[in-house]
């Protein structure tokens, strides 16, 4: 079993993020870390290469990452894990890309790999469009099994289970197929100082757009079929309405949250 | 507020990342309510073991990682600067396990490091009794050789972190009434007959550590409960004071850094005269003062740290990163309280948890008066 997991290298959450003049964000003010919801990707994709390898398969993990230098960090995390090789495409002029262009660079270079599932996260923490594995699916002409809770595999199908409000889903489609999955679906292990020994070791392979065949004019900023106009940040929460309790404060209350609907 | 450190590898700096990552996810959240409850997360150990944070500075053969005694001790101030009962814990323990790497046979290397640096195995270290702290040549705890058949050991160990939870005791017994070569060193697993645990001590902090008496009364000690040779035992303890020293030095470092990262954040929050507290410049030096503070103790022992790594002696440097680090510890978390008030004294926030736990640092690895002691007799043999 050939399996190929896309990762996002983000900004973390935790920092200060920014956008730079462009309105793209600023990925040089803050340090940036594989995205908390590829986690459950790479973890997945473990999980089932470490049963298949059990039982005899010999089983591979590829991270795929599109993003500037620095997005290594997110396929070294993903290798400290225990994912076998990565891929990393690098190039300046992917600076700015959006969703569609992102999604051509990552088809063309899922192309020029083998591989039997591709796996991503159900979005990025930073753009949270969702749509990325969609857009690679159809690209690649592969059947589309998205939000993911739970996976299953025999040799020639993939079987999910997608939660929602009222039913649970049970999908099923014919390998090869791209499988998002949810940060309900495990719980990401951490590496371990072994794992970031055996890291050092695996391969990494670089490629550029020219690699891909793609040309500059397909991607970046100027290409996007989407510009952002302006970005604000959020105003500061406004201040709270303080009741004065003068004998009806539990009646106020009680109104005040029926009116917001909570009771 | 994250540390700047400067790390030798890029594997020392995904190490700092990871421990940061663990201790985040898995320490910060329950420090508190743990350390209320006075309960010792063993787990968090088996964790801390699975993922190799137990056996940096062991050899990788025996499962280790190899590491700088700098790395190492920058991992135990991360931990610290989450929940310092762990990250003296995890001093303890490889203090524990030290002498069996350094003095121990070939087989016990191999029979035991790997269980200890995995963290199935969690050790305890046993030099004091209750009379004999600061001078270990006063210790009475007896093993008597039986010819054919090991040891018999009667006497008690005090202020044993860990007594009564590890799986193992690193014991220091007298085996003869020699003055230079009177003490042996000891593996004693936590199942051997006629080894006892007190009742764990009631103390001021660090409560999810626990620390009791553990007594041997007639202690049945099979043969090859021998660590190093018979009377080296007061060498192996010598030669491990040091490091332990550096251990308690990080912790001290990690818990006053943590103190300072929480009055710098209430200080550019909480307001008064119109404006956050931290622009009042009698409260600003305040903080500047703990900054220079929690910054000069770890470059103290980081310098220790870097001779030991050279193979230089540093016996001396860590004494001075002992006392530099723990004393600042103890004025930079009192200074925390301050900075939050009457909210500081309250047991709402965690400042006044890390000024109750900062005061034993003064106190054990050698007292703050020994470490003086030390550096004063370097100085006078010159």
């Amino acid at each position: 079993m050939k399996i190929v997991v896309c990762v996002k290298h983000v900004p973390d959450a935790q920092g200060d993020r920014r956008f730079t003049d462009d309105h793209t964000v600023d990925r040089e003010g803050v340090d940036g870390l594989l995205s908390e919801l590829d986690e459950y990707a790479v973890e997945e994709a473990l999980t089932i290469a470490e049963a298949r390898s059990a039982s005899g398969e010999d089983s591979t993990v590829t991270v795929l990452c599109m993003g500037p230098e620095g997005a290594t960090d997110a396929v070294r995390k993903a290798l400290q894990m225990g994912a076998d090789a990565g891929v990393h495409v690098c190039d300046d002029a992917l600076a700015g890309s959006d969703a569609l262009a992102t999604s051509k660079v990552l088809a063309a270079a899922l192309r020029t790999l083998e591989f039997d599932l591709v796996l991503t996260g159900m979005a990025s923490t930073d753009g949270l469009m969702s749509v990325v594995p969609a857009m690679l699916a159809q690209r690649l002409g592969l059947p589309q099994v998205t939000l993911a809770g739970k996976v299953e595999l025999d040799g020639t199908t993939v079987r999910i289970e997608r939660d929602g409000d009222s039913a649970t889903e049970v999908i099923e489609a014919p390998l090869p197929a791209l499988v998002s999955v949810t940060d309900q679906i495990n719980d990401p292990r951490y590496p371990s100082f072994k794992g970031i020994m055996a890291a050092k070791k695996k391969p990494v392979n670089t490629l550029s757009l020219a690699d891909l065949g793609l040309s500059p004019d397909d991607v970046g900023l100027s290409a996007a079929w989407s510009v952002v106009e302006a970005v604000a940040a959020r105003p500061p929460r406004q201040a709270g309405q303080r009741i004065t309790d003068e004998g009806d404060g539990g009646t106020r209350l009680v109104e005040f949250l029926a009116g917001a609907k909570i009771v | 507020m994250s540390v700047q450190r400067e790390l030798p590898t890029d594997e020392a700096r995904d190490l700092i990342a990871l421990t940061r990552e663990v201790a985040d996810a898995e320490l910060a959240p329950r420090v508190n309510a743990d350390e209320r409850a006075e309960r010792f997360p063993r787990e968090v150990f088996s964790l801390l073991g699975g993922l190799g944070l137990l056996g940096l500075p062991f050899a990788e053969d025996v499962g280790g990682g190899g590491q700088p005694a700098a790395v190492y001790l920058q991992v135990v101030e991360e931990l610290a600067m989450r929940w310092a009962s762990v990250a003296l814990g995890v001093s303890v323990h490889t203090l524990s396990a030290t002498a069996i790497d350094r003095f121990g046979t070939g087989d016990q290397r191999a029979r035991l490091l790997p269980a200890m640096v995995g963290g199935q195995l969690l050790g305890a270290y046993c030099l004091s009794e209750a009379h004999a702290g600061s001078d270990p040549s006063a210790l009475i705890a007896r093993a008597e050789a039986r010819p054919g058949s090991g040891w018999v050991a009667d006497g008690s160990k005090a202020w044993v972190t860990h007594g009564g939870l590890a799986d193992y005791y690193t014991m220091f017994l007298r085996t003869s009434d020699d003055a230079r070569r009177g003490i042996s060193c000891f593996h004693v697993p936590a199942d051997t007959p006629g080894l006892l645990a007190g009742a764990p001590e009631d103390k001021m902090g660090m409560n999810a550590s626990h620390t009791a008496t553990m007594t041997l009364d007639g202690a049945r000690l099979g043969a090859d409960a021998l660590v190093g040779e018979v009377g080296q035992g007061l060498p192996i303890a010598l030669a491990a004071l040091d490091s332990g020293r550096l251990g308690v030095s990080a912790v001290a470092v990690g818990l006053a850094q943590s103190a300072l990262d929480h009055a710098v954040a209430y200080a550019r929050e909480r307001h008064s005269f119109g404006k956050p507290i931290i622009e009042h410049q009698g409260l600003a030096f305040l903080l500047a003062d703990m900054a220079a503070a929690v910054e000069s103790a770890r470059a103290t022992y980081l310098h220790a740290a870097r001779l030991s790594d050279a193979g230089r002696p540093y016996s001396r440097q860590a004494s001075v990163a002992k006392l530099l680090a723990t004393d600042a510890a103890m004025r930079v978390t009192t200074d925390a309280v301050q900075v939050f008030g009457g909210a500081g004294y309250t047991r709402d926030f965690p400042v006044e948890r890390l000024m109750r736990e900062a005061k034993v640092m003064q106190i054990f690895e050698g007292s703050n008066q020994i470490q003086r002691l030390v550096i004063a007799r370097h100085l006078a043999r010159g």
